[in-house]
Parts: C-alpha cells; structure tokens; sequence
C-alpha cells in the first residue's frame, strides 16, 4: 500500500461520479435532511418543466428547466463529494483485500501432524507453522520461534520486523510475510474479527458511525433548514396580501439557496476525509469519535525511552579512570568505533569532532572489525599490530581484560555507578590487559522534540513524560526537552493512576504504548494510540493503532482531530454568511415588477430579476464542488493561541462568506445574462 | 433635535451604565442561597410567606423546577380568566362593568401572565376594579418574578448548581427586588405629578361649560410596576402618552430607567454568579452596541421625517411629529419606542404606528432579535442561548468540542436549542401569514403598512413584549385567540426547553481552561456574539421586513 496515497486517480473519480447518482435514491438522501429539501425542490420544478402551469405559474418554461438543472448538480455536486472521500477509503480496503487472497495454512492437528486448510478455517485457539516466504494465515501469537516479518501489506514499511515468543513483539498480523526462519501461532481472531477485517470496515466507511459533534452540527443545520422553511411557505401569504403573485420555481430558488447546503452537502465528507487523513497518515483509528476526541485533548502521556528520546545511546562525555588522561580514553574508544555503524558507535566519533579531539585514522585501517554479540557484550577492532580495542558493558569488558591479566582501575566501578545514577549507560574502553575509560552514553532528546512540545503548550495540551529512571534523571530530562511535568521510576500502575487523577479534573487523556502492561492504561485513556509492533492486548485496548509504530505521532493525530472539527466550522460559518449575499440577489428580484423601488436593494446590480436567481442558484451549486479539496483536505491549521486561530478563521470564513458570494454572484449574472 | 434632546439620551444610557453593575451585584446577593446580609434582612418576612404558603427553600429537581412554573403560571391564568369572564358579578366594580367575553378574557389573561400586556380590551372600561387590582396588578408582579426566577434558575445550571426552589425564588423576586423598588419609583412618580388615589374620576367643567369626566385611580403605584417589570400594560388607554401617567421629561426619565434596570443588570448578577464578571461585562457591552445602534438610526430617521411631507415643503425641523406628544418631542418619542421594545416593556409614549417606516423598522427588529437587553429575566435568557450558539460554532472553528462556562455542548443541547431558535420565526411568521390571507378586512390599512400592522401584533405577541402598532380591528376572536396562543407558546417552549439545557448542562463535569479553550470574556467573543444574533435575525425576517416597512419606505 502506497503510504502517501495521491489524493485523486482516475479510477476514484469515476467510481465517485456513478455513486452520485445512485446516491439521488430518496432513501439514501433523506439521512442529509438539507439535501433531500433540495431533491424535493428538484423534483417540484422537474415536474414543473412538463407540466409548467400545475401551479398557475406564470415563468416561462426554459426558467424550470434551467432551475431543475442546476438542483440537479446541486445534488450530484454534494454527492460527488462524499463519494470521493468514500471512493479514496474504498481504494485502500482494495488494496487491503488483495493481500487477503487466499491463504493456505499448515495447521497444527491434536496429534501434532500438520494439515493443510484453507485460512477461512482457522478459529481462535488454533495452532499454526509458518515457515519463511509463506504467509501468516491468521492474527495470532508467536508461540514457538523467531522470525523476521515482512508488514509491509499493512504498514507500507519494507524493513522486516522481528517477531518472537514471549515479550512484546509476539504479535502477527495475518496477510504478513514470513520472511526468514519458521514461527509456530498461536491464531487468537476468529475470521471475518482479524485485524485486516477490522481494517478493511473502517477504511470502507462501512461502519461509520455519526461522531457526537457531527450529529450537534446536523441539528443546528437541520433548525436552521426549517427556519428557512418557514420563512419560504409563509412568504407568498405575505405577498398576496399585497397582491404580488409568488412563482414556486422562484420560491423554491430562494429556499435552496437559504438553507445551508454547501456545509449540508459537505458535512459527510468532511468527517470520512477525516478519518481518511489518519488513516493516510498510517494511522488506523477505530471510530471517528476517537479522531474528534484527540483534537480536544488536555493531557498526553508519552513514554520518554523511543518516544522522547532515543534511548540510552549517544556517547556524550569520556570519562577517563586511573592512570590515563580524558584525550587517551577518548583516542581508544574512538579508534574502537571507527568501523562500528551501530548509532553508539557514531555518536562517539560526532562527540569526538565536537570536541576537537583527534585520533590517528590510518591505526584502525586493515584492522578486523569485531562486532557486537550478545555473548561478549562488546566490540571493536583487532589491530594490524597486534593490539586487541574493545568497548563494552563495564563487566564484560572487565572480565575480559581480567582474562589477559591486567588490572581493574580502581575508580571505575564508582565512576560507572556515577553514570549509571545519573541515567546513562556507562561503557568501558580496554586497549589488550588496560582499561582506560568510560564512555558516557547519555539518552538523548530527539531533535525536534522541544519545538513540538512548545508547540503544545500552545495549543493548551499538557505533556506528562513517562519513565522508569530515576527522578535526578527523568527532571534532567524532563527539562532538556520541555515537557510539562514527569512520572519517574514509574511502574504501569502509575499512568492508570495519572490519566484518572487527569480525567478527575474533566480533562482528556491520551496515551501512546504497546506492551501488554499498557493495555488497561490505553483503554482507561480518552485517545490510545497503540503501536502495531505492540501486544494483541495493547492493541485491543487502544482506540487507534499507529501501524508505523511511531509513538510521537499522536500529536498529529490531535492536529487532525482539530483540523475536523475547523473545518466543519468553517465551512458552517461560510455556508451561512453567504445567505446575505443571496437574499440580496433574490428578494429585490422576486419583488422588482410589481415594486419597481425595490431596484435599490439590488446591490449588485444584477441584469434582470430572472438572471439574478439562476446566479444565486448557480454560486450556490459550484461552491460545492469549488469547496470539495478544502472538504478533503481540512483547513490548514497551525498551533497558535485559540483567540487569534478564532480571528483569522473568522476573518477568511465569516467575513469572506460574507463577501465572496457578493462577487461570485455578479461575476455569474454578467454571463448569464448573455442567456437570459 | 436640539443639544438639550441628545444631552438628555446621553444622561439617561449614562445613568443605565452606572446602576447595572451595583443592582447586578444586589440581584445576585438577592437570590444566593446562602447566609448573607440580604437574607438577614429579608429572611423573616419571607419565612413568614414560606410559612403560609407551605414553601421550603431546598432545590428542586430541572424537571419539577419547569413543571412549578409552568403549572403555577397556568393555574393563574385560568383563576384570572375567570375574574374576567364574572367580574360583573364580583365585588368592587362600581361602574357595574359587565363580564368579558370569553376570547378577550383568554387573550387578557394570557397577556398579563406571560408579561406581554397586550392590551385587545377598552382600557379603563374594559375592567371592574376588582379585575385591575386581583388580576392585572397581581400578574403584574408575578409574571417578571417568573422570568427573573427563571432566568436564575438557568444561570446556576450554566455555573453547574441545582435549580433552587421556583417559589422561593419568586417570592424572592417580589421582596427583594419588584416591591422596593416600585414602592420608592411610586412615590417619586407621585412627587413628579402622577395621581395615586382611590377617589372616583373627577368630573370638571370646561371653559365652554361642558362637563368632563377625568379619569384618575392608583396611577403611580401602576405606573412603576407597569416599567419596572417589563409589563407595560397602561392604567390608561393611550399608556405613558397620557398626561397623567407621564406628566413630563422626569417621569419620562425614570419610566426609561425603571424598564431597563433589571434587564441591564442580569448580565453582571450572570457574571458575578459564574464568578466571570468580564464576560457579563462582554455580553452587557455587546447588546449596549446593539441598543445605541438601534437608537442612533431611529432618532435619525424620526428627525429626517417623511420625505413625501418634506418635499411639500412642510417645515420639519421637529422631525416626524404625526402621532408623537408635544411634551416629548421626536427624540424623546423615537427613544421611548426603542427602550420599550429593547426591554420588551411594551409601554408607549407615542403612537407607534405613525412612526416612519424606518422608524418602526426599529421597535419591530427589537423584538424579532429579542435579545437587545430583552424583557426581564426571559431576555437575558435569550442572551444566553445565543451565547451558547456564539460559542458552538467558535468552538468549531477553533478545532475543540465547544465548552460554555467549562461545560462541553453536545448534541442534547444543540437539539434543544434548534428547537427554541424555531419556535420565534414560527409563531411570528405563520401566524401572520394566516392572518394576512384569512382576515385581511381586521386590518386598517392596505399594502405594506397593513401587513407590518399584523407583522407587528404577532412579533409583540411572540417576544412578550405587548406594544401595538394599532389600527388593528384586533377586539376580534380572531385576533384574541391568535395572539393569545402567541403569546403563551412565545414565553413557555423556550423557558422549558432552556431549563432542560441548564439541567443537561449541570449534570456535566467540568473541563479545565487552557490556552486552547475558547476565551468567552473577549471582545472578540462580543463580536461573534452578535454576528450571531444579527445574522440568525435578519436571515429569518428578511423578507417580511422587506416587504413591510422597507418597500413603505422605499415608495414613500
């Protein structure tokens, strides 16, 4: 699946254009009440065009047909725009269904014998062997084994990942590639319940629900429709009275440009491109109520290890022991990096050239590189002279210069236990039988971190970083990267007990994690972004799924859930200001023959009272389809205080709404009037 | 207009501005439950009617609130109703003044409990003495309680508290706030030349010789519960133009004090009660623009006079005199129309129908709006509504589920209050269309004065407000039954469909501020706030003010 899907193919958009019609089905319509008032309009002036005096009207014919098309497209327009934002989730679940082919699994009978069955077959509690180039025919458990896993079906990231029993990378995703090595699953979704089913509903839109703001908005659209409604029935008893004859074509003009159809139309899809930009952002979220959720966050819980930071990797000081001087032990543990590509080994060399230090290249050139292993604890290089480099963990590297008879310094365990208080790693450099110090490895705020959490504060959300160190530590770094406040030393218990003690106060809670301790923390939480690498348990529990097991990406997550909720807003505001605009092209032109005065309510000057109407209808049929990329887009939206984001979007949405119709109207009824 | 004209309107908003703040703070101190000065004060008489009246000062639930006010005030009309239908037969009626005919009884009874005063009956005719004093005097204490109650009850839902108790809190209203201030207003009105007397009319003999009958009563007494609590109904037929119940610029001043005293004053008791004295300054500011706006175009516009007068060469530098008192001249007159119809008094000192058209334009789009100050307690009720509406669609735009006052609004909210915007274009439009196509021959005047005549009477109605732009044939069953209904749906789905969102409101849980929540004590929330009401009002009566006074005006 191409990660950053192109907004639009050739195939979406025909797709979309077919849904538009079948969408005209009344019954389909009637769940948007502002645009079935328009295909009731629609169908009145339809039959107005054969029948052009069923009311006693007077317009001409042309008038009905011209007004029944421009319903019409006003309709398809609006449809048009919630099938494209279906057809791009459509386009996903398709590409989704074909990694669901079928699948053959080997079957673990009670026996012990594998057996051949089609995937279909497979229920919770079964027990399966895939072997590497098959796929894994079910979500399951790695019970037996390790593997590398090819994800790329689901996440769109190429780089195998290793899955093994136990711990909290033992979850596979049916649809996956073994890729090396053979795993024995544990299958834990019954089929039709997998994580691609579940997948391949949400992109579909097949289950989506109306989120709690959307249904608000409805009902403030749906009062403002029969308002609108009121005021169009009650308003040729009104001009009778002054003996003006009404014409339904024109009255039925007036109430569609009246009521808000550019938002009613565009209202569903905004909320499904909503969910589409999560999702696009390889993020899966289970309901659109979680997406709208996150842009009203207070508090984000984030994990500091992988999240904050990188981890405890980056060499940031050499601390020299006994019997050498700082520059020897960084000029050892610099030539023992030079051919380490691990991001230890870099950082020492970075620190080197940060620090001015210097270090004889050509020593280290034809030497064998030794790399890391799990059994030694260390790497380095062996010397053309002869000279053995190491760099290790303190103990191994001890015993390893213990083993050639050399001596322990006496300062080093107290100088590495200083690291280790302080939060760091401490490694040792050994040249042959002599240790000559210790590399700091300090963790490091990832770049970037500091603006976004400022960018937060902005925005009015609380960070609470999460970690196991000590508090000396977690405030250092706490500090360094500018988050509001700190757990240390803190066990799974304590975010549960932290995201209470918030959501206490009425705020909104949410939380990155992807262990299986998280779980009851990602489900207590408001927004749980749980990592695709994670636990089943983790998984389940959370409300979204990053499938890029990026923890920091639910604060785009949250700027996304507040693009929805503006861009509904602003498309609301907009939709409504336009009316003035409206009522200034119509009234003075339904009243303009039999009150030749009301010429000075006609700003705009428009041609004549017909050319007048069908401008206004026509403005307010391709604002739809002109409003569609904003729809799908959302409107752009940069952290800043809520007062000024307030004035800007007032400032293009409200004023402009106000004026844009003004001249678009004009601009229409100079060409229409060539027509009319 | 003269300095003297426009120094005088300064002096009066002047003397608005200085007093909401303090009676603000008095009103919120009036109706805290807890133990402070004012219930020391107050507290024994009212446990004495507490008492009586089998009333305990502990809350009630949202719905029994509702259902209290919503029963009490109809049990009142219906006893009322019957004091009318038998007043022939009921003591105290000297002039042996028959029973009235049942519609106008229901219209008349409706009119003075919903705080309307709509006044389809013969004024000092229409009425025994017993009917003036059980019925109309009584209502027209209790009706503006009721709203004050209400508006009380709302605003500690908004803040998250219980209701309280409605009786307690209407008796409260009519201790602590609507009898002091009126016994003092009356007695300033008897200083200024306002009769207060039981003795009969007095009969006088003209220069001519002829006898004349001088009507006269409790003038005083009427007069400042008549403003103070938004009623308006007049003791005379032609209300504060009588020379009798407005003698000169002083009592005109105090009328225009006393109608907007409570209603300018909610704002700050809301923000002293929500512990957000800036925002009840931001909502007061933001409807003084609204009012000082309506002022400025109707004293222009009154001043300008009628263009096809002047092109006649009819000196006008008086302005648009037809139908105004010498006594208070234009701008006194155009002032009187906009503070009656901002405040939804519905008290006159000029004929309103023989405003220009503009000049009407303006009482009439008062009370469309209905939240320019508003009637008491009800308007301010009003305010808040679109308060929350402001705050809905500024929430969206600012990308966070909308909060007022902490509280999220959700759908529950939104739903209720869809259905209280639909309610004002429907009893406002409907019923005029139905009046204009089914009993055109009850209206005096043809083309477009006619049908702002109708517009008028049904917008009165619906905003409580009770004003008449008269020549209306309107003593008719028609026009009593129409209105009356009007005037009962105007004033009771919105009180119980407001306090159903208060209720909803409270039961929520709080969210913190932060720098993301939407400031609601800005100016730019000000700004929003009225963009709100201004667009929701003038889409929804565009058209029938088009072609009422704007195409009178266009064609003059």
């Amino acid at each position: 699946m191409d990660k950053k899907k192109t907004m639009l193919s050739g195939e979406i958009v025909s797709g979309a254009l077919k849904e538009s019609f079948v969408k005209l089905d009344p019954r389909i319509m009637l769940r948007n009440p502002v645009m079935f008032v328009v295909e009731i309009g629609f169908l009145v002036t339809l039959l107005l065009c054969f029948a052009p005096n069923a009311f006693g009207g007077t317009v001409p014919r042309w008038f009905n047909v011209v007004t029944a098309l421009i319903l019409l497209l006003t309709l398809l327009f609006a449809n048009f725009a919630e099938a494209l934002a279906e057809g791009r989730g459509k386009a996903q679940a398709d590409s989704l269904k074909k990694t669901k082919q079928d699948i053959t699994a080997n079957k673990i009978s009670g026996s012990g014998a594998v057996k051949s069955v089609p995937a279909s077959d497979l229920r919770k509690g079964d027990f399966v062997v895939i072997a590497a180039g098959e796929l894994i025919p079910g979500d399951g458990e790695v019970v037996e084994g390790l593997a590398s896993v090819d994800e790329s079906a689901i996440t769109g990231e190429s780089a195998p990942v290793i899955k093994e029993a136990g711990g909290d990378f033992s979850s596979v995703t049916g649809g996956t590639k073994v890729v090396s090595d053979r795993i024995k699953v544990r299958i834990t979704a019954d089929p039709g319940e997998s994580f691609l089913d579940r997948m391949i509903s949400l992109v579909e839109g097949a289950k989506r629900q109306k989120t709690p703001n959307e249904i608000a908005l409805n009902t403030v659209l749906v009062s403002l429709t029969l308002i609108f409604l009121i005021v169009v029935v009650t308003l040729p008893f009104l001009s009778d009275f002054l003996g003006i004859q009404m014409e339904i074509p024109i009255l039925i003009a007036l109430l569609v440009c009246l009521i808000p159809t550019t938002i009613g139309g565009l209202l569903s899809a905004i909320g499904i491109a909503g969910m589409d930009r999560v999702t696009q952002f390889n993020v899966l979220a289970m309901s659109g109520k979680a997406v709208e959720a996150s842009g009203d966050i207070n508090t984000i819980i984030l994990d500091k290890t992988g999240t904050i930071t990188f981890g405890n990797r980056m060499a940031s000081q050499f601390v020299p022991v006994q019997g050498s001087r700082e520059d020897e032990a960084a000029y050892w543990a610099s030539v023992s990096s030079l051919q380490d590509e691990t991001p230890e080994g870099r950082s020492v060399l970075e620190l080197m050239k940060k620090n001015g230090h210097t270090y004889d290249q050509e020593l280290a050139q034809g030497g064998e590189f030794i790399e890391f292993k799990a059994e030694t604890r260390m790497s380095g290089v062996d010397l053309k002279d002869g000279r053995k480099v190491r760099k290790g963990a303190v103990d191994a590297v001890k015993q390893w210069v213990l083993s050639q008879g050399g001596s322990v310094p006496s300062d080093l365990d107290s100088n590495s236990a200083a690291i280790a208080t302080a939060g760091g790693t401490p490694l040792a450099v050994a040249v042959d039988s002599r240790i000559y110090g210790l590399i700091y490895l300090k963790d490091t705020v990832k770049p970037g971190m500091r603006e976004r959490f400022e960018q937060m504060r902005r925005m009015g959300i609380k960070t609470i970083m999460c970690t196991g160190d000590n508090p000396l530590t977690a405030a250092t770094i706490a500090r360094e990267a500018g988050v509001d406040d700190f757990i240390a030393e803190s066990k799974p218990e304590d975010k549960i007990a932290v995201i209470r003690r918030e959501q206490a106060e009425g705020k909104l809670v949410a939380m990155t994690g992807d262990g299986t301790n998280d779980a009851p923390a990602l489900a207590q939480a408001d927004v749980g972004i749980a990592m695709n690498s994670g636990t089943v348990a983790a998984k389940e529990a959370a409300n979204m799924v990053d499938l890029d097991s990026d923890p920091s990406k639910i604060i785009e997550v949250v700027a996304i859930g507040k693009q929805l909720l503006m861009t509904r807003g602003a498309l609301t505001t907009f939709s409504i200001a336009n009316d003035v605009a409206k009522y200034f092209a119509i009234i003075p032109a339904m009243f303009m023959i039999a009150i030749p005065q009301m010429q000075t309510l006609n700003v705009m000057r428009l041609d004549s009272p017909l050319s007048a109407i069908l401008s206004a209808l026509i403005f307010n049929a391709v604002i739809i389809p002109l409003l569609i990329p904003l729809a799908m887009k959302g409107v752009a939206y940069k952290p800043m205080s809520s007062g000024r984001l307030l004035g800007k979007n007032l400032l293009i949405y409200g004023f402009g709404g106000v004026i844009v119709p003004f001249i678009g109207i004009k601009l229409i009824d100079m060409v229409v009037q060539l027509f009319v | 207009m003269t300095t003297i004209d426009i120094l005088a309107i300064v002096v009066t908003l002047l003397i608005v501005v200085l007093l909401a703040k303090p009676v603000g703070l008095y009103l919120a101190a009036a109706f805290d439950y807890g133990p402070n000065r004012l219930n020391r004060i107050y507290g024994p008489f009212e446990r004495l009617i507490y008492k009586i009246g089998g009333i305990r000062e502990e809350n009630q639930s949202w719905k029994a609130y509702a259902a209290s006010l919503v029963v009490s005030n109809a049990v009142m009309i219906f006893v009322v109703y019957l004091v009318f239908r038998f007043q022939g037969m009921l003591p105290l009626n000297p002039s042996g003044i028959a029973g009235m005919e049942p519609s106008l009884a229901f219209n008349t009874a409706i009119s003075f409990m919903t705080n309307t005063n709509l006044q389809h009956y013969s004024g000092e005719s229409g009425l025994s003495y017993f009917s003036q004093a059980t019925g109309i005097l009584f209502m027209m204490f209790v009706s503006p309680a009721t709203g004050i109650a209400l508006v009380m009850a709302f605003i500690r839902g908004l803040t998250g508290r219980a209701p309280g108790s409605f009786f307690a809190d209407l008796i409260r209203a009519v201790t602590r706030v609507l009898l002091p201030v009126a016994f003092v207003s009356a007695l300033l009105f008897v200083f200024m030349g306002v009769p207060q007397t039981f003795e009969p009319a007095a009969t006088a003999t003209t220069l001519e010789g002829a006898q004349q009958t001088i009507a006269r009563g409790p003038v005083a007494s009427f007069l400042a519960i008549k403003e103070l609590g938004n009623n308006g109904g007049g003791f005379f037929g032609v209300n504060s133009a009588h020379p009798f119940e407005n003698p000169n610029g002083l009592s005109n001043l105090l009328q225009l004090l006393l109608m907007l005293l409570v209603t300018t004053s909610l704002p700050y008791a809301y923000g002293k009660m929500a512990g957000r004295i800036k925002q009840g300054r931001i909502l007061f500011v933001s409807m003084l623009v609204m009012f000082i706006v309506m002022t400025g175009i109707s004293l222009s516009v009154e001043q300008a006079g009628n263009p096809a007068l002047n092109a006649l060469g009819v000196e006008h530098g008086q302005g648009s005199m037809e139908g105004k008192e010498d006594r208070f001249g234009t701008a006194q007159s155009a002032f009187y129309s906009v503070v009656t119809t901002a405040s939804e008094t519905g008290a006159v000192n000029t004929m309103h129908d023989t405003l220009t058209p503009l000049g009407g334009l303006i009482p009439l789009a008062n009370m469309m709006l209905n939240t320019v100050f508003g009637g008491a307690g009800v308007g301010f009720l009003n305010v808040l509504m679109y308060a929350i509406i402001a705050v809905f669609l500024s929430g969206l735009m600012v990308g966070r589920t909308p909060e007022f006052l902490g509280r999220k609004i959700e759908g529950k909210e939104m739903k209720l209050i869809a259905v209280t915007l639909l309610v004002q274009p429907f009893l406002i439009l409907v019923p005029t269309a139905i009046a204009l196509a089914t009993n055109p021959e009850t209206i005096s005047n043809p083309g477009f004065h006619g049908l702002t005549q109708a517009l008028y009477e049904f917008t009165s109605s619906a905003a409580n407000n009770g004003s008449g732009f008269e020549g209306l044939g309107d003593a008719t069953t028609f026009w009593n039954v129409s209105t009356g209904i009007v005037m009962f749906l105007g004033r009771y789905i919105s009180m119980v469909t407001l306090l159903a969102v208060a209720g909803s409101l409270a039961a929520k849980k709080t969210v913190p501020e932060s720098s993301g929540t939407f400031r609601t004590d800005t100016a730019m929330f000000g700004a929003v706030f009225v963009g709100v009401v201004l667009i929701v009002g003038a889409l929804t009566f565009f058209p029938a003010v088009v072609l009422g006074p704007v195409a009178e005006y266009l064609t003059l």
